[in-house]
């Protein structure tokens, strides 16, 4: 529990202690204190170079991280049988609360797995002798997946000539691509536990782009496979709701909208008349301003509906114009319930369903203003 | 005075193990200021020691002992093309001695010389393999690249046909870790890199003390190569046949080394039953 709870505060702090057990020799382990930064953690550790801890020392940290998680599901008075990462991290929470803003900062504790990432064993034997063929290279993992792939490449070209001789005709069913995408570099380093190149990396690519567009390519699918990852759809279809009847039998569908820091919800009615109401004010009274009254209409102009729908907002934050530019927004949302695809599409178009981005930018030091600099004096 | 013949004596190992490093480092035995120490060994270290010795030194009997001579014939090498060197203007300097003559420009290579080459070459390998030493196969030539790795493999050693970088064995225990073992034996396919200048691992391989065989044509430079063999190394015939010859003759040399190993085992292994009759009475004056 005690080392359960070191490595809670190493984690926790910016600057952490890490106790290394030396691999120097088969027989003698030293102790070795090591002070690792949270900024260490970004790089690809896997691929740094090989193991720093040994099996030993993981497996004794996964006993007491197990230990310490019954401690905690006790203090906390739940069963430990049934206590989860989830319920850890919340405890941990609890315990340690913290206020800084970066998630890795703070105080985790997590199995050990995690926190001390896979990395290469000792590449050789007692004799000496390393275990892979391509050892002396220096990127052995990287060669023989360069060499594999080349075997598979010869494969292929292989029955290519195969069914020339046969005068088969080649198959002309090619793999979809547009929905699959290659492993990135880092993907490519985690699989491999080595560090590439760019260079290593893109020759990889196009053996497989060879490969894939290759006439015979498919019987070396399964292959491929291991190297390419789905795209799911990146464009999300935006639901628009189905229209709600009240007690009355009218139909009505809200709207939320922001606009700077101003935040406003707004329900719109069927067979109205065109009066609207703003936190239960009268917009007349609300807005005094046309600018901001016109701001209103413009969802209902657009649609040629300016008198038929009624309009009740809450609307909070920011100043008169803000307010005014969220309520907009929000009834426009509401308004696609009552409209066409069409017409949503052209309200699209015009700007009415975007979101602005605009937010007051930040003053910087050494300038007044977030532009405006102090005054230039010549001397 | 002392420590300057401490120092001759310690290097005495060094230079008469240019093929036999185990043999020596096999015995411990340590070269001091007062000649060798003969530490009192038990008996069945002894016995040991005694047919490790005789298990490394049975092949050194004769020249040829692994027969390499029967593995190939000058017709073979002449089917795969491996007399064609290159045109007159490539040819190197120190090639000239390897070379018959030159025929509408074209250098051809002696094959007579180039059988005794290879029977030496191939006999080295043996000796190598036998006693269970690191071979590397070099070639940076792309177009047999895969063909080496996948030679090496077979026969259970090392390959290196990629992109050498600059400290692998002048700087292997910063690279790979420390303990690591170096090659015992490079054996070069190609000794020309992507740019036609010689490669780096043979002046490497000079530096570190690791013996070479290497495949010279015309345009190479065998200098620095302990077991040249002057051959071409642009056809893939000849490619092909360079692999075959080295993964057998690997391979055999292997599989006699298990078959005495063995045998070996099988001889002592009576023994230590017969000396139980004896034991008793010499535990006790060991003792004392």
């Amino acid at each position: 529990m005690a080392a359960a709870m070191r490595r809670l505060l190493r984690a926790g702090g910016r600057r952490g202690a890490a106790l290394v057990v030396a691999a120097g020799g088969a027989r003698s382990q030293t102790l070795r204190l090591i002070y690792t930064t949270t900024a260490a953690w970004k790089k690809n550790v896997a691929a740094s170079g090989p193991e720093k801890y040994t099996e030993a020392f993981i497996k004794k940290q996964i006993e007491e991280f197990n230990l310490g998680k019954r401690h905690l599901a006790n203090m906390m008075g739940e069963d430990p049988e049934t206590f989860t990462q989830e319920d850890i991290d919340r405890a941990i929470a609890y315990l340690f609360p913290s206020g800084l803003f970066d998630k890795r900062a703070r105080p985790m504790m997590k199995h050990p797995t995690e926190i001390f990432p896979e990395q290469r064993k000792i590449q050789w034997g007692e004799d000496g002798r390393p275990f892979h063929f391509l050892f002396y290279t220096g990127k052995q993992s990287y060669y023989s997946l360069m060499h594999d792939t080349y075997e598979k490449l010869l494969n292929v070209q292989k029955h290519q000539d195969q069914m020339a001789a046969q005068d088969l005709p080649p198959q002309k069913e090619k793999k979809n691509l547009v929905g699959s995408r290659w492993l990135t570099k880092t993907e490519l380093e985690e699989m491999l536990l080595e560090k590439l190149s760019d260079d290593d990396y893109s020759r990889f690519i196009q053996l497989l782009q060879k490969l894939v567009t290759s006439p015979c390519g498919n019987i070396e699918e399964n292959y491929i496979k291991k190297f390419s990852r789905e795209i799911s759809a990146q464009l999300q279809k935006v639901v628009i709701e189905p229209l709600k009847h009240d007690d009355r039998g009218v139909a009505f569908s809200t709207g939320e909208g922001e606009r700077k820091t101003s935040r406003a919800t707004v329900i719109v009615y069927d067979n109205g008349t065109g009066k609207i109401t703003v936190n239960g004010i009268d917009v007349l009274h609300y807005f005094p301003v046309l600018q901001d009254r016109e701001q209103l209409l413009f969802p209902f102009q657009f649609l040629d509906r300016v008198g038929k729908h009624d309009m009740v907002c809450t609307v909070s934050g920011g100043g008169r114009s803000s307010q005014a530019g969220a309520i907009r927004l929000a009834s426009a949302k509401a308004l696609r319930s009552f409209v066409t695809e069409k017409e949503v599409e052209f309200m699209r178009q015009a700007g009415l369903l975007t979101v602005d981005p605009r937010v007051k930018e930040r003053k910087k030091p050494g300038q007044e203003g977030a532009r405006r600099k102090f005054t230039w004096k010549k001397r | 005075m002392p420590s300057l013949r401490c120092g001759h004596q310690n290097l005495l190992p060094q230079l008469l193990s240019a093929g036999g490093r185990f043999a020596l480092r096999r015995h411990g035995c340590s070269y001091g200021g007062h000649g060798p120490v003969r530490k009192k060994m038990n008996p069945a270290l002894a016995a040991r020691c005694r047919a490790d010795d005789r298990l490394l030194t049975e092949p050194l009997s004769q020249p040829d002992f692994f027969n390499v001579k029967e593995l190939f014939s000058l017709k073979d090498l002449f089917n795969a093309r491996v007399h064609l060197g290159h045109k007159k203007g490539c040819r190197h300097r120190f090639m000239e001695p390897y070379i018959f003559g030159c025929r509408l420009d074209q250098d051809i290579i002696d094959l007579d010389q180039t059988m005794d080459h290879l029977q030496l070459a191939l006999n080295f390998t043996a000796h190598i393999a036998y006693r269970k030493g690191i071979i590397l196969f070099v070639s940076r030539n792309r177009q047999f690249c895969h063909l080496i790795e996948s030679t090496a493999r077979e026969c259970g050693e090392y390959a290196h046909t990629r992109y050498w970088q600059g400290g692998l064995l002048t700087n292997a225990p910063i690279q790979f870790g420390s303990g690591v073992r170096l090659p015992d034996l490079l054996i070069f396919l190609s000794s020309l890199n992507n740019v036609f200048e010689p490669h780096v691992a043979i002046r490497d391989a000079a530096k570190m003390n690791i013996p070479t065989v290497g495949v010279v044509d015309t345009n190479c430079n065998p200098c620095l190569i302990t077991y040249p063999i002057p051959g071409n190394d642009d056809s893939p015939t000849a490619m092909e046949l360079y692999c075959k010859l080295f993964k057998m003759t690997i391979i055999h040399a292997k599989d006699y080394r298990k078959q005495r190993e063995v045998f070996h085992e099988l001889q002592s292994k009576p023994a230590p039953s017969c000396r139980g009759a004896s034991a008793p009475p010499r535990g006790p004056a060991d003792g004392r």
